[in-house]
């Protein structure tokens, strides 16, 4: 039972990393495409925050009467790559807007076949 | 019951990416990864990382479902078939994950305080950083101070993410004739509760950037909160109307104001004498300088976050008028 619950968070991380793998190499669509990305990279925040976490610690804000924090830095880390996240999510989203309109569709097989016509 | 919860919203949340896998409605889809966004939050609290929690919840939950909705307003909402063979992804998905699961059975069992993780550097950021920077927030002691090359960084990509945008999407203009459809006219109910809403929405952003030295929050989170409060009057009141408010030409000046006060407080410190982002030497009590420090450029933060976030949907929202009055 404990080998379980000591993996058991990155066993989850693998999956959703695989999960979104899995939708952003099958899907069609562009826009779903985005969604599997973001469901890949959130799968990577979960990760280093499983790692900062440590049983029995507090966040890391001082308060009195706690002794043990999580670790900071991993949470620093992850701040930061959340905005930036969304920041490249609305370039890739706008990569598809433009797209739509240069080929009237946002399905890959679509496009791609319009792609080798030319 | 922690490790309880753990377990209970890890599993939510797999369920919740599994079934955006078969899911062919985007905006069903959407949706999904919004209540994922949430249930990461959620997690992240779980964990005690409650400064990341807040962010994912403003940005992901938040900003992220928008602009996703937005492109869907000017792409369709069905996914159609696709023409793959779902057998190959299949096998390369399983046998990545495989590998992974056997890499993860060396990894040091999860919240251990003896993983190597946590005896590098983190041991003197806990112990230190409340005396050497003055602040309860450690990680906002990393993030502003230890780490201020790194966040100066990360401001900048956010920065080159608005100009990509921009060029990708063109400026909307100022000033221009309204749509006929703009905004939610006949949802008064939605109306009268946003302006309700939006105000202390803003107030709160305001608390969460200059509180965040001692709570969770900082610039980051602030910039976004305060950007969603503007979103969401454009979104119920239109958007020329939110346009003639804060302008997109004034936006673009704050986003770059915002990372040009974080870098001139570096400058200023070098002129004092001191490295770039010694804070240390900003005033006469090195504790005092931090303090000043930190305060500045959690502000630059949330400046050119709030202008580029606004911005960007701006861009979006822009496209979505113009594709209902053709």
């Amino acid at each position: 039972m404990n080998f379980i619950l000591d993996h058991y968070n990155y066993w989850i991380v693998v999956f959703l990393m695989m999960t979104g793998f899995y939708i952003v190499i099958t899907a069609n669509n562009l826009v779903k495409k985005i969604v599997g990305l973001n469901v890949f990279q959130t799968s990577v925040f979960i990760l280093y925050i499983s790692e900062a976490k440590v049983s029995g610690g507090t966040a890391p804000i001082v308060t009195e009467g706690a002794t043990l924090y999580s670790n900071p830095l991993p949470h620093v880390l992850i701040l930061t790559a959340i905005v930036v996240g969304v920041a490249v999510t609305a370039v890739g989203l706008a990569l598809i807007v433009r797209i739509k309109r240069a080929y009237g569709t946002v399905e890959e097989n679509e496009f791609k076949k319009m792609d080798d016509a030319i | 019951m922690s490790d309880f919860i753990d377990l209970v919203l890890l599993a939510m949340l797999a369920l919740t990416g599994l079934r955006i896998i078969f899911l062919k409605d985007l905006f069903a889809v959407v949706m999904l990864f919004g209540i994922y966004s949430f249930l990461t939050a959620l997690i992240f609290i779980n964990l005690d990382a409650v400064d990341v929690a807040f962010t994912e919840a403003a940005v992901g939950a938040g900003i992220s479902s928008v602009l996703m909705l937005g492109t869907l307003a000017l792409t369709g909402r069905e996914e159609k078939e696709s023409s793959h063979s779902s057998i190959l992804p299949l096998i390369v998905v399983f046998i990545t994950g495989a590998a992974l699961i056997y890499g993860t059975l060396d990894m040091e069992p999860f919240g251990n305080p003896d993983n190597p993780i946590h005896k590098h550097v983190a041991p003197r950021y806990i112990e230190d950083s409340p005396k050497e920077i003055g602040l309860p927030n450690m990680v906002t002691s990393v993030l502003a101070s230890y780490r201020g090359f790194d966040t100066l960084g990360e401001v900048v990509v956010v920065f080159a993410a608005l100009i990509a945008v921009l060029s990708l999407l063109g400026v909307p203009k100022e000033g221009q004739e309204k749509a006929p459809a703009s905004g939610l006219k006949s949802h008064q109910v939605l109306r009268v509760v946003a302006k309700l809403i939006i105000s202390p929405i803003i107030l709160f952003a305001l608390y969460v950037q200059f509180h965040g030295d001692f709570g969770p929050g900082g610039g980051f989170q602030a910039g976004v909160i305060a950007a969603a409060a503007l979103i969401l009057y454009a979104l119920v009141f239109g958007l020329p109307n939110a346009v003639a408010v804060i302008g997109p030409r004034f936006l673009k000046f704050m986003a770059a104001a915002g990372v040009l006060l974080y870098a001139s407080v570096g400058f200023f410190s070098m002129y004092k004498g001191g490295n770039f982002l010694d804070y240390n030497k900003l005033a006469a009590d090195p504790v005092a300088g931090q303090h000043y420090g930190i305060l500045i450029i959690e502000l630059g933060v949330g400046i050119t976050v709030f202008a580029v976030m606004l911005n960007i949907y701006y861009a979006f929202g822009n496209q979505v008028e113009r594709s209902n009055i053709q």
